[in-house]
């Protein structure tokens, strides 16, 4: 029998970063019924950072939480609805137990690597309310394996399900992937997962690389649509998949016709990898930093490389994107003192 | 002058650092420092410094109700619901450090004079005491505050296992008092922990959407509201702004912690122990002059 691999499906999360969070209701119900009819078997949707997440620091959404889940529901009779959620943006009363109201089946509470155990509450209640729970560790290079596995059983105590390790900033190569699979396998009793990005050119085969080492949980997105230079690309993972001899449970003829549609209505420019999405990689700095970092970078007329480097230096982490500012502003100070 | 009377209750991180603002103070004398284990860290610390200390948590104020005119409550939101029944039968002032949120809100560089007749307030946050006050300027020279939005960082080791805990109220509470201190429709309060080392400190940015920004009718407001501030927490800074960037108005400040007995990185910590001192010190400075404290005050 074939080894079994779920799929989970953040286009229309993750994808929002790669579009100021500006995917539209229309939008999203109609790759959610393509997603459906391909059999995906979870969708996630909302803002770049999750639930409760819209703001000036990140970027404010163009249409609500609300009505995206509400339009989500309506539009998947067969995938499951999951949504991201991080403690420090999302609270439980404004936001999850709302969540919970409109629908959504799968709950991947999210933490800086390191700090697990801002999570425990939500878990809680996510597990308290009978719905599908994840932790998922974000920025996972910024900790080393050990400390890695350390966290994730702290969120196994929580009552998480699954755990999902994100490589946030698109900063591995196969071997740390394979390395940091093995040792959450060691220590968790639940399924391990993992959330590529794309800005060295890595996505697939660290996806593989994961799934090598036991993961059975991988993300992919339509077209790879994502933050920075994008996640690894579902219809790619799945095909990949197929012929390592896994089972997605996905049919491969209708994902590629989701893929077609996502690229003719949702993604106004394909991911690729950028100058700038290397430099993200390289410097370990979030994905997401991109637009702003571009954004800022023009204002304060300093070279976006530079900020990028300036932030891994500072070890900022995603949330931190005030941050673009306070270093685009003191970078330009330096250079007008050597002028 | 004679020294005002004071009690700190609860003897962990928040209390201890107190104490020890305390015993710097002109205007205050620590009477008695409560907690439950006289073993614990901060107890062996308040016997150093020759303070007299008790274990009987609040049974000690009950039982000695003379003991002090004032006291900062650095338990829990729970035990604060019951000790302040005990504060308002013996007519007890209370600085409240704890998210109980029973009385008024309390940021002593904008509403200082308004807390002295009341006996029990909150000193909300450490998020809130570092960005109401700019909420509070923003909000007094901008036409039509629709929206602000707060977002801390602080250093992951400066956050203890009640903060962690706690992190859904901080958010609430904070985005409360930026209503209220800023008079905008809608707030929205962010906190971020950082794990690197060395530790980073606090850092607060305020973002406003404002009808028209005028940078330069808030600097002076700004300016002002900032020297009050540092008049009590020297480590306050702007580092950034005010400036508008993507049509908002943005000011980021960083606080660096004074280093009593926290580090001084945990700049979050002291804002919010330096803000209840300075509450402190004005209402024994009040009631010096009131002679209110004639009777209970201990004389130097």
């Amino acid at each position: 029998m074939n080894k079994k691999i779920l799929i989970s499906d953040p286009t229309l999360r993750d994808g929002n970063h790669a579009v100021r969070h500006q995917i539209t209701a229309q939008q999203m119900a109609t790759y959610c019924k393509a997603a459906d009819a391909a059999g995906i078997p979870i969708v996630e949707v909302g803002h770049g950072n999750g639930v409760g997440a819209s703001s000036l620091q990140l970027g404010e959404a163009i249409i609500s939480d609300e009505i995206m889940l509400r339009t989500a529901r309506e539009n998947l009779k067969n995938s499951l609805l999951g949504i991201h959620v991080i403690p420090g943006f999302a609270t439980i009363e404004k936001d999850l137990k709302k969540a919970i109201e409109y629908g959504v089946d799968v709950i991947r509470v999210a933490s800086h690597c390191t700090e697990a155990d801002l999570t425990q509450r939500h878990i809680e209640f996510a597990r308290n309310a009978g719905k599908n729970t994840y932790g998922v560790l974000m920025m996972s290079h910024m900790i080393s394996p050990e400390g890695l596995a350390e966290e994730a059983k702290k969120m196994e105590s929580y009552g998480a399900e699954s755990l999902v390790f994100m490589d946030s900033s698109g900063h591995y190569l196969p071997a740390d992937v394979t390395e940091r699979v093995q040792r959450l396998k060691d220590v968790l009793n639940i399924p391990v997962g993992f959330h590529a990005h794309n800005n060295l050119g890595m996505g697939i085969a660290n996806s593989v690389a994961a799934v090598e080492a036991g993961a059975t949980i991988l993300d992919g997105s339509a077209r790879g649509f994502g933050a920075g230079a994008g996640n690894a690309q579902i219809e790619v993972l799945v095909a990949v998949l197929e012929r390592m001899g896994y089972e997605t449970g996905i049919d491969l003829y209708k994902l590629l016709d989701a893929c077609d549609i996502a690229e003719a209505e949702i993604i106004p420019s394909l991911p690729t990898i950028k100058s700038i999405s290397i430099v993200s990689g390289l410097s370990g700095v979030f994905s997401g930093f991109m637009k702003p970092v571009e954004r800022v970078s023009k204002q304060f007329n300093v070279d976006p490389r530079d900020v990028f480097f300036e932030l891994g230096r500072r070890k900022i982490i995603a949330g931190q994107e005030d941050y673009i500012i306070e270093v685009a502003a003191e970078l330009a100070k330096k250079a007008e003192s050597q002028t | 002058m004679k020294k005002t009377n004071v009690a700190i209750l609860g003897s962990g991180n928040i209390g201890t650092d107190l104490l020890v603002k305390i015993h710097r103070s002109k205007y205050l004398h620590c009477s008695a420092f409560i907690g439950r284990n006289l073993r614990s860290p901060g107890m062996l610390k308040a016997q150093e410094l020759g303070v007299f200390v008790s274990a009987e948590g609040i049974d000690y104020i009950k039982n000695n109700p003379k003991s002090c005119e004032l006291v900062f409550d650095a338990t829990s939101a729970q035990a604060h619901i019951e000790h302040s029944k005990v504060f308002k039968e013996l007519n007890i002032t209370a600085i409240d450090l704890t998210p109980a949120k029973l009385g008024p809100m309390c940021v002593p560089s904008v509403n200082l004079s308004d807390c002295l007749n009341e006996k029990n307030v909150n000193m909300v946050t450490c998020g809130g005491q570092a960005s109401t006050p700019i909420a509070y300027a923003i909000g007094k020279t901008q036409k039509n505050v629709q929206y602000v939005e707060v977002v801390s960082a602080i250093a992951s080791r400066s956050a203890g296992p009640a903060t962690r805990a706690n992190l859904d109220e901080y958010i609430h509470t904070t985005e409360e008092a930026l209503k209220k201190f800023s008079g905008a429709a809608k707030t929205k309060a962010i906190l971020n922990l950082n794990p690197a080392t060395p530790c980073i400190d606090m850092q607060t940015t305020i973002m406003a959407k404002v009808e028209n920004p005028d940078i330069e009718k808030l600097k002076p407001l700004l300016n002002e509201i900032v020297h009050r501030i540092q008049s009590y927490v020297p480590g306050y800074q702007i580092v950034v702004g005010p400036l508008v960037e993507n049509g908002r108005i943005v000011v980021t400040i960083k606080v660096k912690g004074l280093g009593d007995y926290l580090p001084a990185y945990a700049g979050n910590l002291d804002i919010i122990n330096c803000a209840a001192i300075a509450m402190a010190e004005e209402y024994a400075r009040h009631w010096a002059e009131e002679g209110h404290s004639s009777h209970k005050g201990k004389i130097i």
